[in-house]
C-alpha cells in the first residue's frame, strides 16, 4: 500500500500546497472577473507576463516584493487592455480572451530574447525562502504542508479570505456580483457597469499575473518558455468547479494539486513500473474532469456572464 | 390644457425630442407634474412611453430639450443625478439580480463602495418600516429569484423609497399582475401620494388609468397630444384620444363549430421553475371556433403553448388529434397534423435575426416539397412563396432579401402570420399575436385569424389582453397555475367574472367561494 504511505508522508502534502499556489492567485483572479460577468481568456498570457515579469524585475536587482508588485503591474496593464475591448467596446470576450494569449506569450518571449540575446540556460533568482510559523509548523503532517511554505503560498491563503470577505460582505462585493448577474440593477442604481467590469478585470488580471509570478519566484527559480503549461486553462475549469465561490475554488485547486503531486510519487513505485507513464500524466486531467462533472451540477453561473452591457440598449 | 401650481411643480419636461434614426420616438413632448399627483401616461406600444421615461431617468440622451427636478436642470445620461434628485423608476424589465437578496438588492449602490460591511440590521429596519407604511409585503431576506413576478416588482418599488424617491415611475407595472394585486398597487400608490409623492404611471389599460390617475397625458407617434384632467374624460374619449381614430370592433361573424381536431384529455405537464405545468387540462379545440385563452401570463400559458406545438408531451393524460392519440408527439408530428404556430416572442423563437426574409419564410416549410427535392433546396420556389407572402399579408419590406431584424415588429409579425397562414392549417396556434403592434397591424392580425376560422380552421388564441379574448372568442377559457376553466360561450361571463376566474377562484378543488 504504497499510496496510502505517499497519502500520509508530510511532504507530499508540501508538494501539494506548493502546486496549488499559484492555481490559487490565478483562479481567484478569473473569479473576480467572471463574477462582474467578464471571462478572462487571456489568463494563459497574462501567467506568462507576471511569471516573466516579476522574475526579470529580481533579476535586474529589485527586490522580492518589487518583483511581486511588477508582476501585478503588468497583469493590470493587459487587464487594461482586455477590459478596454470587452467592456466598453463590447467585443467577443472568447476572441479578445484568445488574442490577449497569444499576444502576451510572443510578447513576453520576444522581451526575454531581447533582454537576454545570449544565453542559453536562463540566469537563476534568489527566490523567496520557505518560512516556518513558529509552533504551528510543529504540527504533524498539517504543519509542514501549511505552514513551512514560502510568503507567496501564505499570501495566496489570506486573498482567498479577502477576496470572499469583499464579495460578500462589502458594498463593493454587491455591486460587482450585481454587475456580473443583471448589469441593468446595477446601471439602474446609479453605479458604473463600466468601471465595475473595469476594476474587476484589472484586479483579476493582476492576481493571474501574480500567480504566474509564483512560478519564478517561489517554485522553479527562473524563468523558462512554456513552464505555464496551461495553467491558466485549468484555472477557469477550477472556477466552474468551485461554482464561482473563493472558497470552494480554492478546494478544487488543492484537490488538482494533489492529484498532480500524487502522480508523480506513484510512478516511482512498483506500480510505475507496469503502466506507461503517460497515463500518470494524463490522471490529474481525467480526474478533474470527473470532479468537474460533479461538481458543477449545482453550479450558479453569473447570469451576465459573457454578456457585454451597452448603456440605452435593451 | 390644466396649469400647475408653480411652485408645487416637482418636475418639469421640456420640449423633449429624441430620435432613433429616421423613426421620431419623442416629439418635442412637454409637461409639468405637481406634488402629490398621479399623471397616467397613456399611449400605445410604440407611442414613445418608455423611450420619454428612459430620458428622464438618464438611460437615453435627449437630443433636445431638458428634464428639470425640483428646478434644477438634470444632467442628461446619468441615472445616478436622477436618482439622487429624488426619482425612482420601476421598470417594465425589473432590473434585479436574481442570485442575491431582497435587501442586497435594495441596499445595492447606496452606500459608499469603498467601505467594510454595510449596514444590514439598520437597512432591514429600514425596509421593515418601508414595507409596513407603504404595505408592500416581502421578506428582506429571500432570494430574489424565488419571488414570484408581483413580489418581485414591490422589491422595485422598495427600491425607489429606500432611497427616499420623491417622484416614482412606474412603467407598466400592471402588465403582469392579476386584478387583485393590480388593487393592491393601487393601494400603495394613493399611499405614496398621501406621503407627499408624485407618480407617472404609464399604461395603456383605460380602466386602470381613470381607476388611479388625477390627470393623463396622451402620447401618439411620438407626440403628445392630450394633456386633461382624468375627471374631466371618459374612457372612450380616452380610447380615441390614444389611437387616434374611432377603432371599430372586429366585424364577428355566427361561428359554424366543426369537428374536434386536438383534444386535451386530463393532460398534466411538469412545472418549470416558476412557470407551472399544465394540471389535469381538459379542452376541445373545435375546427370553426376560435377558442380563447385568458389568463395573467406565467399561469401555465408556456406549457400549453409547447404541448400545441409539439415542443413538450403530456407527462400523465392524453392528448388526441382528429385521428387518434399521435405514438410520438415533437414538432414536426405537430406540424405533420396541421398545427401551425404563431409563437409568443416573434424574435426568439419566431425568426432567426440575420437571415434574409426567404428563409424565414420557409422556415418551418424547407424540408418539405416545392421547397427542397431529394435533399437540395429549391430557392427559387422559396422565393416565389415569399413573395407572394409579402404582397397578400402586406409585409412592408425593401425586398425578400432584407435581413428580417431590420423590420419593425408589425411586418415581422405578418410575414409569420403569411408563412402560418398560407399552408391552410387545421389548427392555428396564436400566442400573444398582437403582443407590440401598432392598431393598424393588430386590426389586420385580427381579420386574419377571423379569416382563418370561418375557413374551418380552429384557432387557440392565447393573451393577456381580456379586451382582445373577449372581443374574439367564441369559446373562452381561462388557465391559473395551470389549471383549465370550463368552455365559457360568447358573452356567457362578464370582465369582473372572467376576472375573478384568472385570479384563481372557482377552479375544482377550491375550497372557499369565488
Amino acid at each position: 500500500m504504497e499510496i496510502i504511505d505517499i497519502l500520509i508522508s508530510a511532504s507530499f502534502w508540501t508538494a501539494a500546497i506548493r502546486i496549488a499556489s499559484p492555481l490559487i492567485f490565478a483562479a481567484l483572479g478569473e473569479l473576480v472577473c467572471e463574477r462582474a460577468g467578464v471571462l478572462n481568456l487571456g489568463i494563459e498570457g497574462i501567467m506568462v507576463v507576471g511569471a516573466f515579469a516579476g522574475w526579470m524585475a529580481v533579476y535586474l536587482g529589485g527586490g522580492l516584493w518589487l518583483g511581486v508588485a511588477v508582476a501585478m503591474a503588468s497583469g493590470m496593464l493587459f487587464g487594461l487592455l482586455h477590459g478596454t475591448l470587452t467592456v466598453p467596446f463590447g467585443l467577443s470576450q472568447h476572441v479578445v480572451g484568445l488574442g490577449i494569449t497569444l499576444l502576451a506569450t510572443s510578447l513576453t518571449y520576444y522581451c526575454y530574447r531581447l533582454a537576454l540575446p545570449e544565453v542559453t540556460s536562463p540566469p537563476k533568482i534568489e527566490a523567496f525562502q520557505p518560512f516556518e510559523i513558529p509552533l504551528l509548523s510543529d504540527i504533524p503532517l498539517v504543519g509542514p504542508a501549511l505552514f513551512s511554505q514560502t510568503p507567496l503560498t501564505y499570501l495566496a491563503f489570506v486573498l482567498v479570505i479577502v477576496v470572499t470577505v469583499v464579495l460578500y460582505r462589502t458594498p463593493l462585493g454587491l455591486a460587482l456580483r450585481a454587475a456580473g448577474e443583471n448589469p441593468a440593477a446595477v446601471e439602474a442604481q446609479g453605479l458604473s457597469v463600466t468601471a465595475i467590469r473595469m476594476g474587476a478585470v484589472m484586479v483579476g488580471s493582476g492576481l493571474m499575473a501574480v500567480g504566474g509570478a509564483f512560478l519564478t519566484m517561489s517554485a522553479f527559480n527562473s524563468f523558462f518558455f512554456e513552464m505555464v503549461n496551461g495553467r491558466g486553462w485549468i484555472c477557469i475549469a477550477l472556477v466552474v468547479f468551485g461554482s464561482w465561490r473563493p472558497g470552494k475554488t480554492l478546494l478544487g485547486a488543492v484537490l488538482f494539486a494533489a492529484f498532480d503531486a500524487l502522480q508523480i510519487r506513484v510512478q516511482q513505485t512498483s506500480l510505475g513500473a507496469d503502466i506507461p507513464y503517460q497515463i500518470f500524466l494524463m490522471a490529474p486531467y481525467i480526474l478533474s474532469i470527473l470532479a468537474l462533472v460533479i461538481m458543477s451540477r449545482r453550479a450558479q453561473v453569473p447570469a451576465a456572464l459573457m454578456v457585454p452591457f451597452n448603456k440605452g440598449e435593451r | 390644457m390644466t396649469k400647475t401650481d408653480e411652485a408645487q411643480v416637482v418636475l418639469r419636461l421640456s420640449s423633449i425630442t429624441k430620435r432613433f434614426g429616421k423613426l421620431t420616438a419623442n416629439d418635442a413632448i412637454s409637461f409639468d407634474l405637481a406634488k402629490g399627483e398621479v399623471i397616467a401616461l397613456l399611449g400605445e406600444n410604440g407611442a414613445g412611453k418608455t423611450t420619454l421615461m428612459n430620458i428622464l431617468f438618464g438611460h437615453y440622451t435627449a437630443d433636445e430639450g431638458e428634464v428639470e427636478v425640483f428646478g434644477q436642470r438634470l444632467p442628461p445620461s446619468q441615472p445616478k443625478a436622477a436618482l439622487q434628485a429624488g426619482v425612482g423608476m420601476v421598470h417594465q424589465h425589473f432590473t434585479l439580480a436574481d442570485n442575491m437578496t431582497v435587501l442586497e438588492n435594495i441596499v445595492l449602490g447606496t452606500e459608499p463602495l469603498w467601505r467594510m460591511g454595510f449596514g444590514r440590521s439598520a437597512a432591514r429596519r429600514r425596509i421593515l418600516a418601508l414595507v409596513e407604511d407603504y404595505g408592500l409585503r416581502v421578506d428582506p431576506d429571500a432570494t430574489v429569484g424565488s419571488l414570484t413576478v408581483g413580489e418581485r416588482q414591490r422589491v422595485e418599488i422598495l427600491k425607489a423609497l429606500y432611497r427616499d424617491a420623491r417622484i416614482l415611475i412606474l412603467d407598466e407595472p400592471t402588465a403582469v399582475l392579476t386584478p387583485q394585486e393590480t388593487e393592491d398597487l393601487f393601494a400603495t400608490m394613493r399611499k405614496a401620494v398621501a406621503h407627499g409623492l408624485s407618480v407617472i404611471f404609464i399604461s395603456h389599460k383605460l380602466h386602470e388609468v381613470t381607476a388611479i390617475s388625477s390627470r393623463v397625458v396622451v402620447l401618439r407617434h411620438g407626440k403628445l397630444v392630450a394633456e386633461a384632467r382624468t375627471a374631466d374624460l371618459d374612457r372612450h374619449q380616452l380610447a380615441q384620444m390614444m389611437v387616434g381614430a374611432e377603432v371599430p370592433p372586429p366585424a364577428v361573424r355566427e361561428a359554424a363549430p366543426g369537428e374536434v381536431l386536438v383534444a386535451l384529455e386530463g393532460v398534466s405537464t411538469p412545472d418549470r421553475g416558476a412557470a407551472p405545468g399544465l394540471k389535469s387540462a381538459n379542452m376541445a379545440l373545435r375546427g370553426g371556433q376560435i377558442i380563447g385563452m385568458a389568463g395573467v401570463s406565467g399561469n401555465g400559458q408556456a406549457a400549453l403553448a409547447d404541448l400545441i406545438g409539439g415542443l413538450i408531451a403530456p407527462a400523465s393524460g392524453r392528448l388526441r388529434l382528429k385521428d387518434g392519440v399521435p405514438s410520438d408527439w415533437s414538432p414536426r408530428a405537430a406540424l405533420a397534423a396541421g398545427i401551425a404556430r404563431i409563437p409568443e416572442d416573434r424574435h426568439k423563437t419566431g425568426t432567426i435575426a440575420d437571415f434574409d426574409l426567404t428563409e424565414n419564410a420557409v422556415l418551418e416549410l424547407y424540408a418539405k416539397p416545392p421547397f427542397s427535392r431529394r435533399g437540395w433546396m429549391d430557392w427559387g420556389a422559396a422565393r416565389d412563396f415569399t413573395q407572394k407572402v409579402i404582397e397578400r399579408y402586406d409585409v412592408r419590406c425593401p425586398g425578400a432579401e432584407t435581413r428580417i431584424r431590420l423590420l419593425s415588429g408589425g411586418n415581422m409579425q405578418k410575414l409569420i402570420l403569411g408563412r402560418v397562414l398560407e399552408t391552410a392549417p387545421d389548427v392555428v396556434l396564436a400566442n400573444q399575436p398582437v403582443r407590440g403592434l401598432d392598431i393598424g397591424a393588430l386590426t389586420y392580425v385580427h381579420e386574419q385569424l377571423l379569416a382563418a376560422r370561418d375557413r374551418g380552421a380552429a384557432v387557440l388564441l392565447i393573451s393577456e389582453d381580456l379586451d382582445e379574448i373577449t372581443a374574439l372568442s367564441d369559446v373562452i377559457h381561462v388557465i391559473s397555475e395551470g389549471r383549465l376553466s370550463p368552455a365559457f360561450g360568447r358573452g356567457e361571463l362578464t370582465t369582473a367574472e372572467l376576472g375573478v376566474w384568472m385570479a384563481g377562484h372557482g377552479f375544482e378543488g377550491e375550497t372557499h367561494a369565488a
